[in-house]
Order: C-alpha cells, then structure tokens, then sequence
C-alpha cells in the first residue's frame, strides 16, 4: 500500500501545481491558434489572481460559500476584458505581438501592486478567509486504490480544469467555431475570402485567452497562496505558455503538457520522501521542468507546427 | 511628407508623452495632485547629486541590457533570456572577483570579460538551438531564465559561500566602485560602470552600421531568405547575435557585481533588468543612441518613483504602469502613424 501511498502523494501535488497551468495553457491555445502570440499569459494570471483575492475579501460576507466561485468569475471577466488591451494594440493597431505580450505582463503587475497599496496600504493583501478547499468525491474515492489515487484530496477546480481540456478541443477541432478560429490562425486572408471576419475571430480567442489565463491565476491564488503581492504569480504564465507549445498547440497536448510541468514541479517538494531521489541536490530538482522543456523541444517532439501565420497582423486587402 | 526617420523620432517622443499623460490621468483618479507627484519624481531623480547619482547608477545596467536586447532584435531575434544572461554574468564576474589575487589592471578587467563570456555562453545556447534544430528562441530563453536564477542561487550557497545567503565581497582590485565618485554624490552607488556602457554602445553601434558583420546581421533580421540566396549562412549569424547580445546581457550582471553590490546574494525571483531591457531597446528603436537615451528615461522613472510615496503619497507602482503603457504605446506605433498623418491631411 505505501506505493499507492506514493503516487497519490506525488500525482495530488502535481495536479494542485498543474490545475492552473491547464486552464492558463488552454487560453493559449485559442490565442495562438487564432494567430496571436500571447506572451501575456503571465500578466493575465496576475491579473486573475489579484482580481480572485479582492473579490473574494470583498464579498465574503455577501456570498458566503459560494464565494471562491463568485470571485473566478470576476477574475475571468475582468482578465477577459484585460486582454483587450493586447487584442487592440495587435489586431487592431498591428503592433508587435510579443511586444504587446510584454507590455500586458508589465500592466498587470503595475495595476495590481498599485492597487494592491491604494486599498490595503501595504504590499500584500489579507489573506482571504473563503479559500478553495480540497475534498474528496464522495462515493468515487470508496473505490480501492483509484479512490485513493484520483478522489482523495484534491480540488474541484482540478476536475474543471481536466474536463475543460476535453471541452475546448471539441469546440476548436469539432464545431464551425473552432473551424473558423484554427482558419484564421493559419491562413486569415483565406479566412477572409470565405467570409469570416478575421478581426472579430481573433478578438474572440484573445479575449477568451484573458478568461482562461485569469481563471487559471485566480485558481493558483484562492488554492495555493490566499493572497496576492508581487510574489504570487512568478513565471506560472511562462510555465504555461511552454506547455502549449510543448503540446503542440494542442487542447489535449497541453493538457499533457500542463500536467508534467506540474509533475516536475512537485517533484522538488515531494523528492525528500522518495528514497532514491533523497540524496539529488535540490537545485537539479528546482531546474528540472526547464531542462526538460528545452530537452523535449530540442529533441524528440522536434519542431512542432505553429499555426501558420501565427505573430502576423492581418491587414485587410494586403497580399 | 514625413520621412520614416522623422517617424522614429516621434513615436517614441509622442509614446512617452502619452505615457506620462495616462499616469497624471491615473494619479487625477485616485486623488493624487499630478503636478506634486510629477515634481516628487522629478527631485527624486535629480534632486540633489545623491539623487542623480543613484539614477547613473540605475541606468548604466538598463543601457548594457538594452543594448542585449536590441542587438539580438537587429537580427529579428527576440532575445527574453536577457534576465537570465545577466544573472550568470553577475555570478561569473563576482567568481572571479573573490577567488583571484591579481593587480587591478588584470583582475578587473578579467572579472569584466568573464561576465561576458558567461552571459554570452548563456545566448549562444538557445542560439545553437534556433539555428541547427529551429527551436523557437523565445521559450529557450524564458526557460534558460529560470535555469539561471536557480543554478545561481544553488552556486552562491554551495559554492561561493558555506551555505551563505550572500557571497563576500569582490576584491577591491575587481571592484568598479569609486570612492571618489561616491563622496562627490553623498555616498550613492554610482560607479565607473558607465563608462563602460557608454563605450559599449558606441561597440554595438560600430559592429551594426561599420562592420561586415553588422551588415549581415541585419539582412538575416530583414529576410533570411534572401541572406541565404545571398550567400550568408542564417545560422551562424543567428548563433553570432545571441552570443554578442548575451555578452551584453552578462556585462549588465558584471556592473551590478562588480559596481553596484559588490557581491551576488541568493535571489527569491528575477532582477528585471533583463525584462526592462526589453522595453529600453523598443523605446530605443534598437539603435545604440537610442538606447542610450531610453535607459536614462527608465533610469530617471524608476529611482524618480521611489521619492513619490513619501513625497506626494503616490505608489511607487505607478511607474510600472506608466512604463507599460509608454511600451504598449511604441508598439502600436501604426496607431500613431495614422493618427499622424490623418492630421497632416486635414492641415493642407
């Protein structure tokens, strides 16, 4: 029984680093696959998270349990008309995509902090009082050893996050939608002779890249840290970004993708209990995940096939 | 007409304006006097000698990791692993600069080029990378960031100091720091690194427009297509670029430990140097000059911005947004062409 023990332990870490990279990663994938780079996966999480923890401080009395749930809506919405910001200046005004990406991630962080000192006077906020908690299933975690493995102790917004994945890629790879939004990522002047506004499909996927990253950094905030100051996303909207090349722009690779990432990331937490991982320096841990992204993308998954006119500005008429 | 150097003359000009406009907008918002907040950064800036030195202080690593990032984009090369560049020159220059007995004009110097070295060695890989297998530079450089913040980190405690949080100070004979200079600005850390950023633009700016090299680096960041037909070889020119940005990159480290600390201290995430850097070379243009003048900018805002709290009560953070907007504001410089030209019209 201690192996079980183990990898429930190992995989239940993994899924809480992961869960936000899914979501996060899942907004890349729509982004770019309407042929806009988003480096700004960063700031939309920190946008998500800061939003998640003062709508959560602020309607905690109003909303009571339901409140983790009321404040990633409010994060989803506000990240999602955030990153019209990006969308403006790189659909719209034609600006350098990863630019805008860059610029995006600077906003947050400035808005955030500076709000941050506006309305509670200090770096951080209070720690929120209606956080998300893990649980178990019940019924499914009475079932030996996958009970243990797959319905103990983890958070609901884990199994969102999976279920979600399988939902966008039936709407990218199964609906006209998804048609039209992969159409314009990979040839929009095509796009635009067919009929489909360009423009507007690429506002859709930056815009729903805002959602996803923001729920994706408001799960990360109401599960794992409870608070927001400069410190609380540092690198996970990177971290995600890989995963969605890692998996090939992919719903399902990315989720994949997310999950290792995750995987390696706790492993540097959970290594002390693994006995023949207790005597590796943690520091090879701790730089484990990025080794392996430039390992993966360096060698075996090879060049992986971004969409087509992925970075390009779409100007109406030009050849 | 407006000629395209006019253009990139004013954009810039008009996105810091409009930069500076949003953040009195913001300040007007919440309640903040502008032209106090303005003048606060303004003292705190240039107030009085400590003031300005600090601001050189800031601006001389700002310049060298600009110019980092400018370099590689002359290539069309997005060069994001700045930050991490600049964390393994720190550690190198700091290496040498506690493990050697050596006279100044030796070890100073020998300090300096190891920071370039490893911070050129820390481009040349993601260069290698994009030049022989095609992987996108961009993810190479972001996860060689997080590499370098957590192999240096694990090298300060393990091996420059007895489980330490910090490593010693440089030896005096390493050290940028000026004692005179310190005296003339009220004991700031300005120190001679300047001059090295300075002298290193006006390198960057002899390679790019004076030197064959330059040349070639700039067709292959035109059209690699035509440099491959032209004869050029893409990927040793895209190796080269990585490794001269990364030099700057590590140098930008070698001022902070060499001039600013002195030593290089455990680091719980990134030092923005490299980040800022980015923002530096698009406000630049990516022109040496330029980059000059926009590290100054973002010198003067950023040491500026730390008196505005106590001054006029308005959050440091307030820069940062600035800073943003004035990026985002470059970038959709299309937006600002149009409007341009829109005016020259109706004005005929």
């Amino acid at each position: 029984m201690e192996i079980i023990e183990l990898i429930s332990r190992i995989l239940g870490a993994s899924v809480v680093f992961a869960t936000p990279l899914i979501f996060t990663a899942l907004g890349g994938v729509f982004s770019e696959r309407s042929g806009v780079i988003n480096i700004g996966l960063e700031g939309l999480m920190i946008m998500g998270a800061f939003v998640a923890i003062v709508s959560n401080l602020a309607f905690h009395s109003v909303f009571g349990a339901a409140t983790p749930v009321v404040s990633l809506i409010v994060a989803m919405i506000v990240s999602a008309i955030f990153a019209l910001f990006h969308a403006v200046a790189s659909i719209t005004f034609r600006a350098d995509q990863v630019v805008s990406g860059v610029a995006i991630n600077f906003l947050a962080l400035g808005i955030g902090l500076f709000l941050t000192k506006q309305w509670y006077d200090k770096g951080q906020t209070d720690f929120i009082e209606s956080p998300i908690y893990s649980s178990n299933v019940p019924l499914l975690n009475k079932i030996p050893i996958i009970g243990d493995i797959f319905f103990t102790g983890w958070y609901w917004t884990s199994y969102l996050a999976i279920a979600l994945a399988f939902f966008v890629w039936f709407v990218i790879y199964k609906t006209p939608f998804g048609l039209r939004l992969r159409s314009v990522g990979e040839h929009p002047m095509a796009a635009d002779t067919n009929g489909i506004n360009v423009y507007k499909m690429r506002y859709i996927g930056v815009m729903l890249s805002g959602a996803f990253g923001g729920l994706g950094g408001a799960v990360y905030a109401l599960t794992v840290t409870h608070n927001f100051s400069h410190g609380t996303i540092v690198g996970q909207g990177f971290i995600a970004l890989a995963a969605v090349i890692f998996g090939k722009w992919h719903p399902l690779g990315a989720l994949g993708a997310a999950i290792f990432f995750g995987f390696a990331q706790s492993l540097s937490i959970v290594s002390s209990d693994i006995a023949f991982l207790e005597n590796v320096p943690s520091v090879f841990m701790l730089i484990a995940p990025y080794v392996l992204t430039i390992l993966a993308l360096a060698g075996f998954i090879g060049r992986a096939e971004a969409p087509k006119s992925l970075g390009e500005a779409y100007a109406k008429g030009s050849r | 007409m407006f000629s395209s150097r006019m253009f990139n003359i004013l954009v810039p000009i008009i996105s810091v304006l409009l930069g500076l406009i949003s953040g009195a907008i913001i300040m007007l918002i919440f309640g903040y006097n502008p032209i106090a907040g303005f003048a606060a950064l303004w003292n705190g800036a240039f107030g009085d000698a400590y003031f300005f030195g600090e601001t050189i202080r800031q601006v001389t690593p700002y310049i060298l990791s600009g110019l980092a990032v400018a370099f590689a984009l002359r290539s069309g090369l997005l060069n994001i692993g700045v930050e991490g560049q600049v964390f393994m020159g720190w550690l190198a220059s700091v290496w040498v600069g506690i493990s050697f007995e050596l006279p100044m004009i030796i070890h100073l110097p020998f300090a300096i080029l190891a920071a370039a070295v490893a911070g050129a060695f820390w481009g040349f890989i993601p260069g290698l990378l994009k030049a022989k297998l095609g992987v996108h530079e961009v993810i190479v450089t972001i996860m060689m960031n997080y590499i370098a913040l957590y192999l240096s980190n694990s090298i300060v405690r393990n091996l420059l100091s007895d489980g330490a949080d910090r490593t010693e100070n440089v030896a005096e004979t390493a050290s940028l720091q000026s004692s005179w200079l310190a005296e003339m600005t009220f004991y700031s850390r300005i120190h001679y690194g300047f001059i090295i950023a300075i002298f290193m633009a006006l390198i960057m700016w002899f390679i790019i427009n004076r030197t064959t090299t330059g040349f070639e680096l700039r067709a292959v960041g035109f059209n690699q297509h035509a440099s491959r037909y032209a004869g050029m070889s893409v990927g040793k020119n895209i190796i080269l670029a990585m490794v001269i940005s990364g030099g700057f990159a590590g140098l930008a480290g070698a001022m902070e430990g060499l001039g600013t600390f002195g030593f290089m201290s455990i680091k719980s995430g990134f030092t923005n140097i490299g980040f800022d850097g980015i923002a530096v070379a698009l406000l630049g243009a990516n022109t040496a000059i330029g980059v000059i003048l926009a590290a100054f900018l973002f010198g003067v805002l950023k040491i500026g911005a730390l008196n505005m709290p106590t001054v006029a009560g308005v959050p440091t953070e307030l820069v940062e947004i600035i800073i943003a907007l004035i990026i985002f504001f470059v970038a959709s410089s299309y937006m600002i062409r149009w409007v341009i030209l829109r005016f020259k019209k109706e004005g005929k």
